[in-house]
């Protein structure tokens, strides 16, 4: 009986643990609006499934007790790099605007955005 | 000129230099040599003939007047497609930078070009430098001038194709998870990725910034030391650039390795390790052995952790990092659209492929509220633990070696439809990229189906010259010394 109990326990939990990452339609519409990226219905479900597989592989960082262990973002330290506030570099617009989709007077052109 | 293309970098700055082949001969080499195999091999987005002759006229003048005197001087180099050269594309192998044309130069190859380089072109990658194959790449898949069913690694794959090709004497990749060593060592060359802040970065379309390092593909040690020589500076333009001042990399190429101490984690030599590529490493220790090195195994620790820390940090990064391509200042913009955010979503749903857009997705997840301490703080603590064990292990050893990845090229088309199965084969490069560490990889053997195996060098933060000095004495062991030039068959 105590056996049968712990089976159906572990079975649970291995249950829960499964479905703890599935990815549903209204999140990978949220993270869709986070990316900026617009995905097909065939690509949404591809999304979805690569999500879950990926966060399932991902959880076993959840072995390891990071406890009390900063995050580490940079190797070196990171320090900000001051300069005197002069001007060296030289008026490059058009060069730079040759880049872009779209211009207009010397500026990058995009749809309106303030009605 | 078909003798040329089998030169090293070095060896033939110095025939320039004594006059026996001129800049324009060299360069005609390498152009035969790209127009007789690019259409098998397809190492180059970006061709600049026109460009590369009248480079070769300057420099050679240069040289003739004594103004130019480098070991590199003279020679033709390609340089990978995520690195900018003002006035040629940088496409990143993406639809998205199609018709990018920089307004500038990368530091990097500016620091070449005074060392008189001759830049050939732009050579192909894996779609944003993700992907470990080149198969990603929006302009067509590379192969490996070993054997052209299978994939050249990635993701500089096009500068590893084109060094093992003979296409060019050397050329510049970068490493954000193993994209110079894993296809260095698929296609039997030798790269380096140097400690974190060693070249700057400003330049380097970025990927994930705090793991990507720009360094040398090439033929030889030798070669990748001078020319890690010519490209490392202190850059106040890229804020992690670091003021080094051992950068004499050169003075490391010594066959003396008595009393150094290697360490091959054990940890690297288990279950899922190729027994061609496990023996041929193994052999590689016991002939830096026979030459007076110290060598014992010893427990890494957290290998299995590396892939997923890894993945967590390095799509977080490039998450924000690609916010920037929005149709907006450069690049593609959809055709048809509603308002401002509908033009953003669908110039670059169309403009990406699946592998960035999938990478995209997860690191904006992964740092969205409510998942940003789980995932993303939780990567970053690994990778503190990562970096502590790796410190403990530079406290004993000078140097760690293992493989590169658990097997050599697979074939073409065999690794896309399985993403997750593609990252575990970067369980031994991604860790020096969380760790910031010098790391390089030479060839030391091909396996049962006749393809190059790599052996990895790792060495502490700012000690190239220890992988150098160790990989210098392990190639004069080997009986194959300079990398083979495929010859393919059109």
């Amino acid at each position: 009986m105590y056996i049968r109990e712990q089976e159906e326990q572990t079975l649970q939990e291995v249950e829960k643990k499964q479905d703890k990452n599935i990815i549903s339609d209204e999140t990978i519409e949220y993270v869709g609006i986070l990316a900026k990226l617009e995905l097909s219905g065939e690509e949404r479900e591809q999304a979805k499934k690569d999500m879950k597989e990926m966060l399932d592989y991902i959880d076993k960082l959840n072995e390891l007790d990071t406890a009390g262990i900063d995050p580490m973002s940079h190797i070196f330290p990171v320090n900000n790099v001051f300069r005197e506030d002069v001007v060296s570099n030289g008026d490059d617009r058009e060069n730079l605007l040759k880049n872009a989709p779209e211009t207009k007077d010397g500026s990058y052109l995009v749809p309106k955005t303030v009605e | 000129m078909k003798e040329i293309r089998t030169f090293t970098a070095r060896k033939l700055a110095e025939k320039i230099k004594q006059k026996e082949i001129s800049v324009a001969e060299a360069v005609q080499a390498a152009l035969e040599q790209i127009g007789s195999v690019e259409g098998e091999i397809n190492s180059f987005v970006t061709l600049d003939e026109e460009g590369a002759m009248k480079q070769a006229a300057r420099i050679q003048k240069e040289i003739d007047s004594g103004e130019l005197r480098g070991p590199l001087a003279g020679v033709p180099a390609a340089v990978k497609d995520n690195l900018c050269v003002e006035g040629l594309p940088a496409t990143c192998s993406s639809r998205i930078l199609e018709n990018f044309v920089p307004p500038y130069t990368a530091e990097a190859v500016l620091n070449l070009k005074k060392a008189g380089a001759v830049i050939l072109g732009k050579t192909n990658m894996d779609e944003f430098a993700m992907g470990s194959t080149t198969e990603t790449s929006a302009f067509g898949i590379t192969r490996n001038p070993w054997n052209t069913d299978y994939v050249p690694g990635g993701s500089s794959g096009g500068s590893c194709a084109a060094v093992a090709a003979g296409e060019c004497f050397y050329a510049l990749g970068s490493d954000t998870g193993g994209s110079i060593r894993q296809p260095a060592s698929f296609c039997g060359v030798t790269g380096l990725k140097p400690t974190y802040g060693t070249v700057s970065r400003y330049g380097l379309i970025a990927y994930g910034s705090s793991l990507d390092q720009i360094g040398p593909v090439a033929k030889d040690v030798a070669d990748c030391a001078a020319i890690l020589e010519a490209i490392a500076s202190y850059d106040k333009k890229d804020s992690t650039s670091l003021n080094r001042k051992d950068r004499d990399f050169t003075a490391a190429l010594k066959d003396d390795v008595k009393g150094m101490k290697i360490g091959i984690p054990r940890d690297y030599l288990g279950e899922g390790l190729e027994p061609d590529i496990k023996a041929a490493v193994l052999a590689a220790a016991k002939a830096l052995e026979e030459k007076g090195a110290f060598v014992e195994e010893f427990d890494l620790s957290l290998v299995e952790y590396v892939v997923p820390a890894y993945y967590v940090i390095a799509c977080a990064e490039a998450s924000s990092n690609l916010a920037r391509f929005d149709g907006v200042k450069y690049g593609y913009r959809s055709r048809e659209f509603e308002g401002l955010h509908q033009m953003y979503k669908k110039s670059r749903s169309e403009g990406f492929g699946p592998e960035v857009k999938r990478r995209i997705m997860l690191g904006s997840f992964v740092l969205s509220s409510g998942y940003y301490d789980a995932y993303y703080l939780k990567a970053l603590r690994t990778k503190a633990l990562i970096k502590q064990a790796f410190d403990r292990a530079f406290e004993t050893y000078d140097v760690i070696l293992g493989p590169v990845a658990p097997a050599t090229a697979p074939e073409i088309g065999k690794s896309l439809s399985d993403p997750l199965k593609m990252y575990l084969g970067d369980i031994y490069t991604v860790s020096v990229n969380l760790a910031g560490l010098p790391a390089m990889t030479l060839p030391c053997g091909l396996d049962e189906k006749g393809l190059p195996i790599g052996l990895q060098l790792i060495g502490d933060c700012f000690q190239e010259k220890k992988i150098l000095t160790a990989a210098y004495a392990y190639e004069q062991t080997r009986e194959w010394k300079n990398c083979n030039i495929q010859e393919v068959s059109a």
